[in-house]
């Protein structure tokens, strides 16, 4: 627990840009929750499960390609589809019917699915551990404050904000992002008035999956991919929602940079105990804001 | 009237009371130690719905303190060299302390704010008992926890259990029929209405959670009593959530439901898993049936088909 004898600026920088590219994928993940947040008003537990299977199917995918730089692209392009595809099936099939139920009864639901769907993953790409090669381009690192980056996670800087001012663009600028969002204040007036909420709301969800699916290709190419991944990231996801404030979207990113970087800063002082430093952040934020950093939805 | 109704409800609990006395000496000790585990997530389940079933709070991270108690437990055995029934004692009071601590912040925020932040607190727990090696043993846990003799047997184990367990569900019963109860129940269907008319509602919330968290310690110390080991699995959220759908399995709103839904997902999992790994799998189509075709449980279900009125007629109206 000796802290200060090799941390110096350049470390803390360096460190700081790990925590930067981590916090883009969790913003990925869980903006995509925050959004169903938004809308449905349901914390999808079975979130991280379409993540996980957004990563195998990257594999799957990239692997069927050949593995090299065309395969990764297609697998970035494709894999978030078929997750939404999944997601589609399940929202059609059972989930759109529990919409006039009680709240608890749809988080139990996606509580059944994310059992569910980890055990069909377990099934059809076994225990093993995956792994896929990011493309030539992004292979190799570059050096920044004295110390080596990945350029993969430079691709990821890029990313996160994209999707950010996608996502943003999505929601205020056309008519599906605005009838989404006012379905989320009233859904009996947006009823009223003609539109079909349960299709807005299946939209949502499966919007919501798309860039789980999304997240889980991006984040591939950087760990092993393995079942059991789902709890890491939801447990994550869930925090990350609860402390930027449900259902906002720039709650997600402040909640996935708090997370990434004293994560990131954790590992640099108390490497054993990295993984309590976000939790901590959690909670102390918590205790000073109870409802999160920034305006809830609902 | 009143007198009637009661002696003639006793009735079924003695019975299978007496049963279970007299099951372990002729079912074989493969069955005593199921048994014993039943008992454990029984009043585990029990506790729980005291305040998810009749509090309606979301409780989702009920294990936690479950796994605080069953760590205190260890904890004081293994690396103390206090009397043992110090430790045993000192489970549930550590239990509810947690209960308080977490309660406290939690109390503050509504629905599913009080279940996020929960959630995160507790799984701030997990990731101690999961890192900290030195202490908790970390992922490994601990195992061979030294026991009195006289509860290390698996038939001492089972009667500590029973014992424990009849007693924890009598105390249960006379808080679920206490003016106390009885507030807690208002609170859960209007706690507009309540707080109108001058209830303190989250004290109300906060004191059922300690009093649930420290029968949760119970069942943490009977736990290891059980198994005579501890691992952070207990306290993982995904266990919480399983023991949250034991009390929908069995009826949120009736008392004896959650024994019945522990009792039928411990006999599922131990033989449905001889026959498959995909447990969870099984688990998650079990849920989904309750979601669409029993929502109120299989003791809901039973006692509506039966016509014991009263009670129903209130859920009715809530629903």
């Amino acid at each position: 627990m000796e802290i200060g004898h090799t941390v110096t600026l350049a470390a803390l920088g360096s460190q700081f840009l790990v925590g930067l590219s981590r916090a883009m994928i969790l913003f990925v993940v869980t903006s995509g929750m925050s959004f169903v947040l938004g809308v449905l008003r349901v914390p999808n537990v079975a979130h991280g499960s379409l993540y996980m299977i957004g990563a195998f199917a990257a594999f799957s995918i990239s692997h069927l390609f050949g593995g090299g730089s065309t395969g990764f692209w297609l697998a970035l392009i494709l894999s978030p589809f078929v997750v939404a595809a999944v997601s589609l099936i399940a929202e059609r099939s059972l989930f759109c019917h529990l919409y006039e139920r009680e709240h608890l009864m749809l988080l139990l639901f996606t509580f059944a699915l994310m059992l569910i769907l980890g055990d069909l993953v377990k099934m059809v790409w076994g225990a093993d551990y995956r792994s896929i090669m990011a493309p030539e381009f992004f292979r190799g690192s570059v050096t920044l404050f004295n110390a080596p980056f990945p350029r993969y996670n430079l691709f990821l800087l890029v990313v996160g904000p994209l999707v950010a001012i996608g996502l943003w663009l999505f929601s205020n600028k056309t008519k599906i992002g605005k009838i989404a969002r006012a379905a989320a204040v009233d859904r009996e007036m947006v009823g009223a008035i003609g539109i079909n909420v349960s299709w807005v709301f299946a939209f949502a969800f499966v919007l919501g999956c798309f860039l789980a699916g999304l997240g889980g290709a991006l984040v591939s190419p950087t760990v092993s991919i393995t079942i059991g991944m789902d709890h890491d990231i939801i447990m994550e996801a869930f925090l990350i929602v609860t402390i930027g404030g449900l259902g906002n979207m720039w709650g997600a990113m402040v909640g996935s940079l708090i997370f990434g970087i004293t994560q990131s800063f954790g590992v640099l002082f108390l490497p054993q105990f990295a993984i309590v430093f976000p939790y901590l952040a959690v909670v102390i934020i918590l205790i000073w804001r109870p409802t999160g950093m920034l305006k809830s939805v609902w | 009237m009143l007198k009637g109704t009661f002696s003639l409800k006793s009735i079924g609990p003695a019975a299978i009371l007496i049963a279970l006395v007299i099951l372990p000496s002729i079912i074989p000790r493969f069955y005593i130690y199921i048994l014993a585990v039943i008992f454990v997530t029984a009043l585990l389940a029990m506790s729980l719905n005291m305040v998810v079933g009749h509090g309606g709070m979301f409780q989702f991270h009920h294990g936690a303190f479950y796994g605080v108690g069953a760590y205190t437990v260890a904890l004081m055995l293994t690396k103390t060299s206090l009397p043992m029934w110090m430790g045993f004692v000192a489970g549930p009071f550590m239990a509810a302390f947690a209960g308080l601590v977490i309660g406290v912040f939690c109390v503050r925020l509504n629905r599913l704010y009080f279940g996020m932040l929960q959630i995160s607190l507790g799984s701030l727990l997990w990731a101690i008992a999961f890192r900290w090696y030195s202490f908790t043993g970390g992922d490994d846990g601990i195992h061979g926890i030294p026991l009195p003799s006289l509860i290390s047997s698996s038939t001492g184990a089972y009667y500590f259990g029973l014992i424990l367990l009849t007693i924890c569900l009598i105390v249960m019963y006379l808080i679920f029929k206490s003016p106390f109860g009885a507030t807690l129940q208002a609170i859960r269907d209007n706690p507009e209405r309540c707080e109108a008319i001058g209830i303190n509602v989250r004290r109300h919330q906060l004191i059922a959670i300690v009093i649930a968290t420290f029968f949760a310690g119970i069942a943490g110390v009977l736990f290891v009593v059980v198994e005579g080991s501890v691992f952070p699995d207990l306290l993982f959220w995904v266990f919480s959530l399983e023991i949250f759908i034991m009390c929908l399995l069995g009826g949120w709103f009736t008392f004896a439901g959650p024994i019945l839904g522990a009792a039928i997902m411990i006999s599922l999992r131990t033989f449905v898993g001889i026959y498959t790994e995909y447990w969870t799998l099984i688990l998650g189509i079990i849920l989904i049936l309750l979601i669409f075709f029993l929502p109120e449980g299989v003791w809901g279900y039973l006692l509506e088909k039966f016509g014991f009125q009263g009670k129903k007629s209130l859920e009715k109206e809530r629903q």
